[in-house]
C-alpha cells in the first residue's frame, strides 16, 4: 500500500505480478486488485496489446508511405496504456499526451480519428465528450493542470469519477506538472499523475530529469505515489484500480510511475541511432510487454492456435480499416481555417474571411481556388 | 441608480454573475477571506463559500490550466490575476489552452474564462505592478480582449465577460479603482454589447481614440482643448479584440484626423494597429498622418519618474496639435516660444 509515510525503499519497489519470462508472481497487497480476472480477461488483455501494437505498426507504415506527415509510436508502451486503459470507469475522464494511443484505443476512439492529426486534416482528432477523454496534448505537461481542474469540479458536483493524466519522464520536469501536484494535493482532487517512465524524452535520457526514481518526487507534495513495472499489464492495470479506489472514496491523487520502454523512435522523424546504445533495445526487448503475456497465457493453456491466430486476424482487420480510414479522409476546405476560432461572432476575422473569399473566388469557386 | 466606485462595480457585476449561474467560479490568489490585494472580491467567499470562490496555491499557471479543466467540466471560471506584470507564468496556458481549445476541439470544449487584469501604471508602485500587457493578448487569436473605463461599464461588462462562451480577458484600470460613478444595476445585459466601442465626447475637428485608464484623461483633454476652440471627438474602444473600427472609422471620416493613447509602450502596440487599420479603411479622408501618444518602449520605470512614461493631458494635447499641424513640440522651430 502506498502512503505518505512510506520509505524510499518501498517506494522504489517496482511493483511486478508476471515476471518478464511470463511467470505470475504474487503479491499480497496488489493481487486482491486483479482477483477477478480470469483467463478470459487475460486473453482480452492480450487482444488489447497486440491490436494496439498492429494499429502503431499500420501507422508508422502509413507515415512511410507519405500517406501521414508524421506517427509517434507507442511501442513497447503496450502494457502501460492497456492495463490504465482497461482499469477506467466510462465516466472517468483522460488527459493525455500524444503518445496515448493504446489509452484512445481502450475509450473506444474511432480509428480514422486516430489519425487525423498526422495526416494533417484537423488540430485534434476526436470530441473529447464522446469518449471522455481530451484531445492529445501537444504542450509537455499542459495537461496535468487539466485533468486537476476537471478533478477539482468533480469534487465541486460530488461525483465519484476521476480525472486521469498521462505524461512522460520528461514531463516531470515542467513547472505543470509540479504545479498541477500541488493543486491536486492541496484540493485533494480526485486525480491520477499516470507516468510512463519510457526512460527518454527525445534524445535526453531519464537521468538528465530526475536523479530519484521519479515515483519518490510526488510524498513531497503530499501525494501517495507508486512504482509499476510498465511492462506488465496486470501491475499496470492493479495499480491503476488501487489509484482509482482511492479517488473515488475520498482519498485524493495518486501519482504512478509506470517504468517502461520507449522501443521505437520518438516519433517517426527521429533517429534514436544518434544517441542510444542497440543494446539497451535488446535488453528491454526481452522484457516486452506482449511476449511476457503470451508467456503466462502459453503456460496456462490459454494460448493455443486458434486463440492466437484469431487475435492476429483481428489485428490485421483493425489495420486494414485504419489503413482504408486514413486513405478515404476528406480533405479539408479552405474557408474551414476560419471555423470556430470563437464561439460567438467576430468582426476582424470575419472581415478577413470574407477578403479571403473574395481573393479565391478572383479564382474561380472559393472552394478550389488559390492552391 | 446608486453610486459606488469601480471596484465596488466590479464586485457587485461577480455578485450577480454567481447569483445568475451556479458554474460561475472565482479562482485567484488570495481573493477569498482577504477579498484580494485590492477587494474587488470583497464579501463573495463569505456569501457563495470556498467551492465557488477558491483560494489557489500561488502559481499562475497552475490557476489558469485548472481553470481550463474546470471549463472542461462545464464550469465558467473566473480567475483573478494579482497584478498585470504576474500573468506571465500563465502565459502559455493562456495562448496554447485557453485561446486555442475551441479552435482545436473545432468547437467541442468551450472555453468561457474570464481572466480579470487590473493593469496600468500611477499607482507609486515597484516593478511588475503597473504593467499594461494587453497586445500579447490582442494579438493571440482566440481571445477577447476588453478593458473598462467607468463604474456602469465595469459592472455591466464583468457579467458580458463572463456570459461569453468565448474566453475573455477583462483588463480592469487600477488606478481607478476608487473613482465614483453612478451604476444602474437594472440595466439589461442584452441591451448593449461589450464589442461596442462608445462615443465619450463628441467633436468634429480631431478623434481621439482611448481605453481604460486614460478615458476619463482624453475627456478631459477634450474639455481643455474646446477652451482654445478645438473639437475633439474621444473614443472609448472598450474591446481591445475585437476592436469595433466601424465606430473609429466613422468619426475619422467626420475629422480627418486620429490621435491614439494608451499607456502601453509605442512600438508593436495597440496604437499601431489601429493607425494601420484606419489608414486601410479610410486613407482619402485623413489630413494627417495618425499620431500616436504612448508610454515609451523602455520597462516601467520607477514611480518617481513614472509620469513621464505615462501619457498625460498636455502630452495628449500635445498630440492632438500634431494632428492639426499645429505648432508642438516636435515642430521644425518648435512654434512654442513667444
Ligand atoms: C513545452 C514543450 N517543449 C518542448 C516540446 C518538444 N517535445 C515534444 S515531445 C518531447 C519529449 C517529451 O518526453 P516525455 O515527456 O518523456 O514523453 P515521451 O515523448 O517520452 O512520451 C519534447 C521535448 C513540446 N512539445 N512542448
Ligand atoms: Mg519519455
Amino acid at each position: 500500500m502506498p502512503s505518505n509515510d512510506q520509505t524510499d525503499a518501498t517506494r522504489d519497489e517496482l511493483i511486478q505480478l508476471i515476471t518478464p519470462n511470463g511467470e505470475r508472481r504474487s503479491n499480497a497487497a496488489y493481487d486482491p486488485w486483479v482477483a477477478d480476472v480470469d483467463g478470459a480477461a487475460l486473453q482480452a488483455l492480450y487482444e488489447d496489446m497486440v491490436v494496439i501494437r498492429r494499429i502503431d505498426a499500420e501507422a508508422t507504415a502509413l507515415q512511410r508511405q507519405g500517406e501521414l506527415a508524421l506517427w509517434p509510436p507507442l511501442l513497447g508502451q503496450e502494457a502501460a496504456q492497456i492495463g490504465s486503459g482497461r482499469a477506467l470507469r466510462e465516466d472517468d475522464f483522460v488527459f493525455s499526451s500524444y503518445r496515448e494511443n493504446g489509452v484512445a484505443y481502450c475509450r473506444g476512439v474511432d480509428l480514422t480519428d486516430l489519425l487525423r492529426v498526422w495526416r494533417g486534416n484537423a488540430s485534434s482528432g476526436w470530441d473529447p465528450y464522446a469518449i471522455n477523454m481530451a484531445t492529445p496534448q501537444v504542450i509537455i505537461g499542459a495537461q496535468t493542470l487539466h485533468a486537476t481542474g476537471y478533478a477539482m469540479g468533480i469534487l465541486t458536483d460530488g461525483a465519484d469519477s476521476v480525472a486521469v493524466t498521462y505524461f512522460g519522464d520528461g514531463a516531470t520536469s515542467q513547472g505543470d506538472v509540479n504545479e498541477a501536484m500541488v493543486f491536486a494535493a492541496s484540493y485533494q482532487a480526485p486525480v491520477i499523475f499516470f507516468c510512463q517512465n519510457n526512460q527518454w524524452a527525445i534524445s535526453e535520457p531519464v537521468r538528465l530529469q530526475a536523479h530519484v526514481p521519479i515515483a519518490r518526487r510526488a510524498p513531497g507534495f503530499g501525494i501517495p505515489s507508486v512504482r509499476v513495472d510498465g511492462n506488465d499489464v496486470l501491475a499496470c492495470l492493479a495499480v491503476t484500480r488501487e489509484a482509482l479506489d482511492r479517488a473515488r472514496t475520498g482519498g485524493g491523487p495518486t501519482f504512478i510511475e509506470a517504468v517502461t520502454y520507449r522501443m521505437g523512435p520518438h516519433t517517426t522523424a527521429d533517429d534514436p541511432t544518434r544517441y542510444r546504445d542497440a543494446n539497451e533495445l535488446e535488453d528491454w526487448a526481452a522484457k516486452d510487454p506482449i511476449a511476457r503475456l503470451a508467456g503466462l497465457l502459453d503456460s496456462e493453456g490459454l494460448l493455443p492456435a486458434e486463440v492466437s491466430d484469431a487475435v492476429k486476424a483481428t489485428a490485421d482487420e483493425v489495420a486494414a480499416r485504419l489503413r482504408e480510414g486514413c486513405i478515404s479522409m476528406p480533405e479539408p476546405a479552405a474557408l474551414d481555417v476560419f471555423k470556430h476560432v470563437y464561439s460567438e461572432p467576430n468582426s476582424w476575422l470575419e472581415r478577413q474571411q470574407d477578403h479571403y473569399e473574395q481573393y479565391l473566388t478572383s479564382f474561380g469557386s472559393s472552394e478550389e481556388g488559390g492552391r | 441608480m446608486s453610486t459606488m466606485t469601480f471596484g465596488r462595480a466590479i464586485n457587485a457585476g461577480l455578485r450577480r454573475a454567481m447569483d445568475n449561474d451556479p458554474k460561475v467560479v472565482l479562482m485567484g490568489e488570495d481573493i477569498g477571506k482577504l477579498g484580494g490585494v485590492f477587494r474587488i472580491t470583497d464579501g463573495l467567499q463569505k456569501d457563495f463559500g470556498p467551492h465557488r470562490v477558491l483560494d489557489t496555491p500561488l502559481a499562475e499557471s497552475g490557476i489558469m490550466g485548472t481553470a481550463v479543466g474546470l471549463a472542461y467540466r462545464g464550469y465558467r471560471p473566473v480567475v483573478e490575476i494579482q497584478f498585470d506584470g504576474f500573468i506571465y507564468p500563465a502565459f502559455d496556458q493562456i495562448v496554447c489552452q485557453v485561446a486555442k481549445l475551441h479552435y482545436r476541439t473545432k468547437g467541442a470544449v468551450k472555453v468561457p474564462l474570464t481572466i480579470r487584469v487590473p493593469f496600468g501604471g500611477g499607482i507609486g508602485s515597484p516593478e511588475h505592478h503597473s504593467e499594461s500587457p494587453e497586445a500579447y493578448f490582442t494579438h493571440t487569436s482566440g481571445l477577447r480582449v476588453v478593458s473598462v473605463s467607468n463604474p456602469q461599464d465595469a459592472y455591466v461588462m464583468i457579467q458580458q465577460a463572463i456570459a461569453s462562451d468565448d474566453p475573455v480577458l477583462y483588463f480592469e484600470p487600477k488606478r481607478r479603482y476608487h473613482v465614483k460613478g453612478e451604476v444602474d444595476e437594472s440595466v439589461d445585459l442584452s441591451s448593449t454589447s461589450m464589442n461596442d466601442a462608445r462615443v465619450v465626447t463628441e467633436g468634429s475637428d480631431v478623434t481621439l481614440v482611448t481605453y481604460g485608464p486614460l478615458v476619463p484623461t482624453a475627456r478631459d483633454a477634450a474639455i481643455a482643448a474646446s477652451d482654445d476652440g478645438i473639437s475633439i471627438e474621444v473614443i472609448d474602444l472598450r474591446s481591445l479584440a475585437p476592436i469595433d473600427f466601424g465606430t473609429v472609422e466613422k468619426s475619422v471620416r467626420k475629422t480627418g484626423r486620429l490621435v491614439i493613447t494608451h499607456e502601453a509602450a509605442q512600438s508593436g502596440g495597440l496604437g499601431a494597429e489601429i493607425a494601420a487599420s484606419i489608414t486601410e479603411r479610410c486613407f482619402y479622408h485623413l489630413e494627417h498622418a495618425p499620431v500616436r501618444v504612448t508610454g515609451f518602449d523602455i520597462p516601467y520605470p520607477y514611480s518617481k519618474v513614472e509620469f513621464h512614461h505615462l501619457p498625460d493631458l498636455d502630452r495628449i494635447l500635445d498630440g492632438v496639435d500634431r494632428a492639426l499641424g499645429r505648432p508642438n513640440s516636435l515642430s521644425p522651430h518648435n512654434g512654442l516660444e513667444g
